[in-house]
């Protein structure tokens, strides 16, 4: 395959960027997407050039650690995929593909395509976690869940945090990602001690990162490479009303 | 800490602010000023329709009067100013945020697709809200500053002096050009409605697999009927008046 690619060029976070367009030859179809930059990379450094800066880690579909918008979606065109797992195969021979970074504020490019997602660690250590006193480990069966109850918690807890929804949505807002997490743990006997408290510090914090505001516009769950659904939202929504009117907490 | 944090701090209401000016707070008062219109459209609709009446306005005048003078409808009436503002301007408050949090620079590519609703609408949901806010205000200057201000001819029904509300209306749907302003602006509406109606559920929490399929059903079906309703009226009147129906 031959393929034109038109990607996003930022030295560093307060230097203005711009498009630059590399052709490469030669491109398997059986290589992932991000093969296909390790290779321009390759091609780039041999010609005594600066690689492009994009973000990778397990390249197995399950950190959250790649991002990109290709041709205008996230993760690229192939639903419920993570640009790791998205092959060339996806892309047609002779083809020009346009590669930026996520937008948003909460977001800023530090490096050409990779982006400061940091506002998403800290919605997370305001409250998505639960305490647990140490000790030995209980028996796994001890707590009895239903499980139509575990399945909902689980398919909220596979989101990856990767950003996409933040990326997607037209108001760059964390709804998505923020609700997944409220409601993986909200969801668990486990997590309904601090239930009150947790929702409320994880949309203060949310709020705090200056992202915008849900329309209800659903191109988040669209793009989302797990599924995710905006039910979420709606479950964080009651549990912040009710924690609001509720809480122990006076303020 | 907002005006509103300062504001409700004596009486001990600091949480309440706090909720009022959260992001989830802020959607949900654009979910209840909404849902409030909402309800106040197909009402409005009702007293609309007996423009079509052929009595020469008489039932139309009578129940404008009744609409101006019964105490329960002048209270709502309030409530219907206040929320039309609170939503306007509280939709444009969060619009602005939006736009910021999105950041100053766009994508070069577009490709923006969702669940169940109409991804164009729900993103221009501001867009279509001020196009709506401009209709109300001429619709209002029009019509009701009118009745209010009294410049409306008076009209003998059964003995009784009453205002003739129904010959200017008469006289505006006459214009063509009014008549497609008003159709337009209808069509707009229906669009800001598709969205808004099952969006102001979801805002509430109020999503379950049992239910929601209903309510985007429902939704799509009065973003359809009500607006519908409306423009089928100056299209009649204007019909009537010059085209010898």
């Amino acid at each position: 395959m031959k393929l034109t690619l038109k990607i996003w060029r930022q030295p560093s976070q307060n230097v203005k960027g711009k498009f630059e367009t590399y052709s490469l030859d030669n491109v398997s179809e059986h290589m992932s997407f991000l093969e296909m930059l390790d290779v321009l990379n390759e091609k780039l450094s041999f010609e005594q050039k600066v690689p492009i800066a994009f973000e990778h880690d397990c390249r197995e579909g399950i950190c959250g650690t790649c991002s990109l918008v290709i041709n205008g979606q996230p993760h690229g065109p192939l639903q419920g995929t993570t640009t790791c797992q998205l092959h060339m195969r996806n892309f047609k021979d002779g083809e020009t593909i346009v590669i930026e970074p996520y937008r948003a504020s909460a977001f800023p490019v530090l490096k050409d395509l990779s982006v400061d997602r940091g506002a998403l660690d800290r919605i997370i250590q305001a409250g998505g976690f639960i305490s647990v006193s140490t000790g030995q480990a209980q028996d796994a069966n001890a707590v009895p869940i239903e499980k139509d109850v575990a399945s909902h918690a689980f398919d909220a807890a596979t989101c990856i945090g990767c950003g996409a929804c933040v990326a997607a949505c037209p108001n760059s807002s964390a709804m998505l990602f923020t609700s997944a997490k409220v409601a993986h743990l909200a969801l668990l006997p486990q997590g309904k001690v601090e239930a009150q408290k947790r929702v409320l510090n994880m949309v203060r914090q949310m709020d705090l990162e200056n992202f915008g505001n849900c329309s209800n516009i659903t191109a988040c769950e669209a793009e989302c490479p797990k599924g995710i659904s905006v039910s979420n939202i709606a479950l964080m929504n009651r549990e912040f009303l009710s924690a609001s009117f509720s809480s122990n907490d006076a303020n | 800490m907002s005006w509103m944090t300062n504001a409700l701090k004596p009486i001990g209401l600091v949480w309440f602010a706090n909720f009022l000016t959260s992001s989830i707070g802020k959607k949900l008062l654009m979910s209840l000023s909404g849902l409030f219109l909402i309800l106040f459209l197909p009402v409005h609709l009702i007293g609309n329709l007996q423009l079509l009446a052929k009595d020469a306005g008489v039932s139309f005048n009578l129940y404008s009067y009744f609409m101006t003078h019964n105490p329960l409808i002048k209270t709502v009436s309030y409530l219907l100013y206040f929320s039309i503002l609170l939503h306007t301007i509280q939709g444009l408050l969060l619009w602005r945020k939006n736009k910021k949090a999105r950041g100053n620079i766009g994508y070069a590519v577009s490709a923006l697709r969702g669940d169940g609703t109409n991804v164009k609408a729900a993103s221009n949901m501001a867009w279509l809200g001020i196009i709506i806010f401009v209709f109300i205000a001429v619709h209002m200057y029009q019509f009701w500053l009118q009745m209010k201000l009294g410049k409306v001819p008076m009209v003998m029904i059964e003995g009784t002096e009453y205002k003739n509300l129904y010959e200017p209306v008469v006289l505006a749907f006459s214009n063509p050009g009014f008549v497609i302003f008003y159709v337009v602006s209808m069509i707009i509406i229906g669009i800001h409605l598709n969205h808004g109606f099952q969006s102001s559920f979801q805002t509430l929490g109020l999503n379950h697999k049992k239910y929601t399929p209903f309510i985007k059903y429902i939704g799509r079906i009065y973003a359809f009927i009500v607006p519908f309703g409306f423009a089928i009226i100056p299209i009649i009147v204007y019909g009537r008046n010059n085209l010898w129906w």
